[in-house]
């Protein structure tokens, strides 16, 4: 009964000191009418409520252009009240680059408000949704209170779009997901990556395609090259005047795919494979060795698989 | 039954290394699992144990696919091993697999389904009766045993089930390694409306016909399950052949 009642006073004095939720969210301005939020480089954890996400806007003529909504309704909340604190016009549509809960939990915040994504992106979030947010509760705890799935009903497509009156390239790629989207602002030159790009952490993996990936750095890199280009928001990570997000993106997947290639054609398992040190060049990258661990668990079996032979 | 476990550790301990005699004990779980009594009474009958630091279980602190936790049972430093029984003590699915050397060592990798964080053991039995156990924890999220697997759920597993590959390594560091994967759903039977349907026994031959070891698989095992073994010298092909509960049959031969 007493350890009841120390557990009892524990969890109250927990919720006190988190009572305000606050994630102290500040627009960062990258560009003339571009803003973008940045997320702490580290894991979901009960203390950053999941804020290690980078989120954005754009003050249209027509409205603000929200781009990705964070992994809560708290979050959510918190980054329309950041937008209004910049510009007192009103969102006018809310884009989700992925189907990852970090990018649409916060969707909720922006109660009519039309939500778009992909196709792709708009069906993986209607089915697995709700599985992300349950595992998002789990890692942070009640920073997540309050959150619901709000799928996004308008399907984008690929190519230049004008939206709130500002031109926007809408380029759909994949490889992080089965849908990501990339959006380029062409009045300011600022390239939103989506999670094709992590700068200064490494990248996860739990939905990856490293050869379509790799071909989609292919095509931000050309964007970087262009001459209107100034800056890119990468999914995780700091805001770059170079493509330095996705050489290093490029980097770590290029070594992930070699050395799992090179473990499992040397005839290692899993747990070898998972102790394999990290070459330098990345040890040192925030959560490095976890998003290795994971990304083995995610990427391992198939390459496995490959290696053992198609089946006889 | 205390009294001859104890002249049982005192005559092993003389014969190993300090260190690793200090460590051994026939009481008193090293990892501290309150259904440790549970199991030593229903996996292995009441019979007497020793906490065998031999017994090297290998598997991730934090496991992030509960559905993939890759175990590796190494038990080669404790001589002639007749049996070896792996179990969870928390999984709803105790026993996971058993393995019987013959002309193997006592060595096998594989992958397990868990369902909440658990011990993962083995228990080892050597020619004398003993068993000697080892493990480690594993913490997941859990989930693994009442998922569905992703072959219940696509349109074309019942064409690849027990599609076998493998190959052995001849050459290098891992010379003399033989690894099989076998294409199974390995339902476990406790997710509504799926009925449990898992390989449940594996053996492994020589292209002499001698036995290199044999396997009894339980429903934890992982979805299209994949082990590997040492065959010490490697000599020709391994031939693989195996049966699921429903009496569905493979053979397949892995050579060098």
């Amino acid at each position: 009964m007493k350890r009841c009642l120390i557990s009892l006073l524990m969890l109250v004095a927990g919720v006190a000191t988190a009572a305000e939720f606050d994630y102290g969210l500040r627009a960062q301005r990258i560009a003339g009418d571009v803003y973008a939020f940045i997320g702490k480089t580290e894991d979901f954890t009960p203390a950053n409520g999941g804020n290690i996400v980078n989120t954005g806007f754009i003050v249209a003529p027509g409205g603000v252009i929200v781009i990705d909504s964070g992994p809560s309704r708290r979050y959510g909340e918190q980054m329309r009240q950041a937008i209004a604190a910049v510009s007192e016009r009103a969102p006018v549509l809310v884009i989700n680059t992925h189907l990852h809960p970090d990018h649409f939990l916060g969707n909720q915040a922006f109660a009519g408000v039309p939500l778009a994504a992909l196709p792709a992106t708009i069906e993986g979030i209607a089915s697995q949704g709700n599985a992300f947010a349950e595992n998002l509760f789990r890692l942070t705890g009640d920073w997540m209170k309050g959150t619901e799935v709000r799928v996004p009903q308008r399907a984008l497509a690929a190519g230049t779009a004008e939206i709130a009156g500002r031109r926007l390239r809408l380029i759909a790629l994949d490889g992080h997901t089965g849908a990501d989207l990339a959006i380029y602002d062409v009045a300011s030159g600022v390239l939103f990556a989506g999670d094709l790009a992590f700068f200064q952490r490494a990248p996860t993996t739990p939905h990856a395609d490293v050869g379509r990936w790799l071909a989609a750095l292919d095509q931000l890199a050309a964007i970087t090259r262009e001459a209107g280009f100034t800056a890119l928001v990468p999914g995780h990570g700091p805001v770059t005047r170079d493509a330095a997000p996705l050489r290093q993106t490029r980097a770590w997947l290029t070594w992930l795919e070699g050395a799992l290639r090179r473990s499992a054609g040397d005839g290692l398992d899993m747990n070898e494979t998972l102790d394999r040190p990290l070459p330098s060049e990345f040890a040192a990258l925030p959560v490095a060795a976890n998003e290795y661990r994971r990304s083995v668990g995610h990427l391992f079996p198939a390459i496995e698989q490959e290696v053992l032979g198609a089946g006889r | 039954m205390k009294f001859p476990m104890t002249i049982a550790a005192i005559a092993l301990a003389a014969l190993m290394p300090a260190a690793e005699a200090a460590a051994l004990q026939d009481s008193g779980d090293p990892l501290a699992s309150a259904r440790w009594a549970d199991m030593q009474r229903t996996v292995l009958a009441g019979a007497p144990i020793l906490f065998d630091p031999r017994v090297k279980v290998v598997a991730p602190v934090t496991a992030e696919n509960p559905l993939q936790v890759p175990v590796t049972v190494d038990a080669t430093g404790l001589g002639k091993v007749v049996e070896v029984i792996v179990f969870a003590d928390f999984n709803p699915i105790v026993e996971v697999l058993r393995f019987y050397p013959d002309a193997a060592p006592a060595y096998l990798g594989f992958r397990l389904k868990l369902q909440q964080s658990t011990p993962v053991r083995a228990a080892v039995r050597t020619a004398d009766g003993l068993w000697h156990v080892g493990g480690t924890w594993v913490n997941t999220v859990g989930g693994g045993c009442s998922a569905p697997t992703a072959g219940s759920a696509s349109k074309d597993w019942q064409s690849r089930l027990n599609l076998v590959s493998g190959r052995q390594w001849s050459a290098g560091a891992q010379a003399g390694r033989v690894r099989l994967r076998i294409e199974h759903p390995m339902d476990t039977g406790l997710v509504a409306g799926i009925p449990a349907f898992h390989l449940e026994t594996i053996e492994f031959h020589d292209a002499a016909g001698q036995r290199l070891m044999r396997l009894q698989t339980a429903e934890p095992v992982s979805e299209n399950p994949v082990f590997t073994l040492q065959r010490g010298a490697v000599s020709g092909p391994v031939e693989a052949s195996g049966r699921d509960n429903n009496g569905n049959t493979f053979s397949a031969r892995i050579a060098p």
